[in-house]
């Protein structure tokens, strides 16, 4: 056939998928936007052209033009559309649990990394009043006293900040904490070893910190005011961590597949873990900001505390279960 | 297409993919010289942006506070997540002609996204980006960290396609069988003719001075002939 009649004989079929594509590509945030029946059938006949356009010797120009109809084609034939909502619903109530649960080993590592340095330092800490400034600098280490001195009326702050309100300690938090753990996960791509520096080094400090304002009778003020926040963020923290380790995995040890599929593979199934630390992260902030410095009695706070800490434990456990052949 | 596989490919910046169809597309890979103009677009962008948040809410005391700390997280880490979904590219980058897509030729995921755009942290290691550059360089498709990680690519988005017509000539037969390679390089060269100079066109007609037999202004219009006769029949 010339290039001529079949440029007239198939036209109108790309037209229309011309058209059908245009609307596709402008409403890819419209959940409604279905693929029309025929795209597919279509699509594939336009293949068939392009493939015949390019082995006969028809003009350069129709093939490049039938190629980029057929690249956007392709693209919205195998992109997946729509249902936000819905498919966060099923992360929250199903697929972070369920992640969680399949890498425990790895959340095992990373809890190791950040916890046996934290008790480590707490211990030394109480016992050796001088061990902190081993870890952090004298300013910081007065800032700490502090933001929980019991005459403080403003607890959990530091004098300069005691006059900003709880919602700037809200976007504080927001901005300070989440990117923490963004960042703890990211370094994992250097063959995990900025993971397991960050998790380290937070351990010692939070860990330091604890024991040290311990061991200077400030309990009445430090734990009520860490147990509300500390089960989403530390938890938070440790499970960035675990993500950044799969990822570190990926690098070090590849097994089977080439290191590059091996990376890819374990960043995919590391970024629910991300993603799920990063929202326990925005609701730790929430709480640090409105209710951990809240003038509530300690007892109140240290039964909100355990509550969380509790239905945190079991939403990871059972969370997600039985559903769709999960474990 | 096979045929089509020149040695270069080794150097080469288009890089192909197949489909379930079997059908193979290009990809133009954006090199890094380009990739750090589109960043520096989008780094204006943000420090207006960052500019404009803190002006506006540095009226509305401890709520403004927060609203401002939370833009500003959200512009450090989430600017390019959205643009991405949106349309395949930060501003920056559109304004360059690129996008960014699957290394499997398909607009990027959500989870893709993501991944490249937290791993920036350490690709920006430890000043402006070295880590990315090294990887890109030491990469065949240009990825930095955050691509490699996602299996993402920074390909040149196509320009809009304007179709020739062939310039009208007298159909002729060509005097010898041609390949399929052949009467393509004949058609292109139709195709092209609009575009090159009066004297380019003779220049490159009459080196087919053997098959032809003609020289000058007539070796043109014999060749145009043929692509005629090639695209529309001898009717």
């Amino acid at each position: 056939m010339r290039q001529e009649q079949f440029e007239a004989r198939y036209q109108p079929l790309w037209q229309r998928l011309d058209e059908q594509l245009e609307q596709l590509e402008s409403f890819r945030f419209r959940r409604g936007a279905e693929l029309p029946a025929d795209l597919p059938q279509l699509y594939r006949q336009l293949c068939n052209h392009y493939a015949l356009s390019s082995t006969r010797r028809y003009s350069p120009q129709l093939v490049e033009y039938l190629h980029r109809l057929v690249l956007r084609g392709h693209q919205q034939l195998y992109t997946r559309r729509g249902a936000w909502l819905w498919r966060f619903l099923i992360f929250l109530g199903r697929d972070f649990p369920v992640s969680l649960r399949m890498n425990r080993g790895y959340f095992a590592v990373a809890l190791a990394l950040f916890l046996l340095p934290g008790l480590l330092a707490g211990g030394y800490c109480m016992y050796d009043d001088s061990f902190i400034y081993s870890l952090m600098s004298d300013a910081e280490v007065s800032k700490m006293e502090e933001m929980y001195r019991p005459d403080n009326s403003q607890l959990g702050r530091t004098i300069e900040r005691s006059a900003e309100s709880d919602f700037a300690m809200f976007g504080f938090y927001i901005y300070n904490n989440i990117g923490i753990g963004f960042r703890t996960f990211a370094m994992g791509i250097l063959a995990g070893v900025g993971t397991v520096f960050t998790l380290f080094y937070n351990g010692l400090v939070i860990g330091g910190v604890a024991g040290y304002l311990t061991s200077l009778g400030y309990t009445e003020t430090f734990w009520p005011f860490v147990s509300g926040h500390s089960a989403l963020e530390l938890t938070a923290i440790v499970i960035s961590g675990a993500a950044g380790v799969m990822v570190g995995r990926g690098v070090i040890c590849p097994g089977q597949f080439s290191r590059l599929d091996a990376i890819k593979r374990q960043a995919g199934s590391a970024i629910p873990l991300m993603m799920g630390a990063g929202l326990m992260l925005l609701a730790a902030a929430f709480i640090e900001a409105f209710w951990s410095a809240s003038h509530m009695p300690n007892p109140v706070k240290y039964v909100a505390a355990a509550i969380l800490w509790i239905s945190m434990i079991l939403y990871f456990v059972y969370a997600g279960r039985g559903t769709g052949g999960t474990r | 297409m096979d045929e089509h596989k020149p040695v270069t490919s080794l150097i080469d910046t288009l890089r192909e993919h197949e489909t379930p169809e079997g059908i193979r597309l290009e990809l133009r890979l954006a090199g890094p010289v380009v990739r750090a103009c589109a960043w520096s677009i989008d780094m204006l962008i943000r420090v207006i942006l960052y500019g404009l948040v803190s002006g506006v809410f540095a009226f509305f005391g401890g709520i403004g506070t927060s609203l401002m700390l939370i833009m500003f997280f959200l512009i450090e880490w989430f600017y390019p997540v959205l643009f991405e979904l949106y349309n395949g590219a930060s501003p920056g980058k559109k304004a360059m002609g690129l996008v960014v897509i699957q290394d499997n030729g398909t607009p990027i995921t959500f989870s893709s996204s993501l991944i490249r755009n937290l791993l920036r942290a350490a690709d920006f290691l430890p000043f402006l980006y070295a880590v990315g550059l090294l990887s890109m360089l030491l990469n065949r498709n240009f990825q930095r960290l955050g691509d490699l990680a996602a299996g993402t690519l920074v390909v040149y988005r196509e320009k809009e396609l304007v179709r020739a017509h062939l310039p009208e000539a007298e159909r002729r037969r060509p005097p010898v069988d041609l390949s399929v390679d052949e009467q393509r390089e004949l058609i292109r060269f139709a195709e092209r003719c609009p575009q090159l100079s009066r004297d380019r066109r003779i220049e490159l007609a009459t080196l087919l001075f053997p098959v032809t037999g003609k020289r000058g202004h007539a070796a043109v219009q014999e060749i145009l002939g043929y692509a005629a006769w090639l695209t529309r029949g001898n009717r």
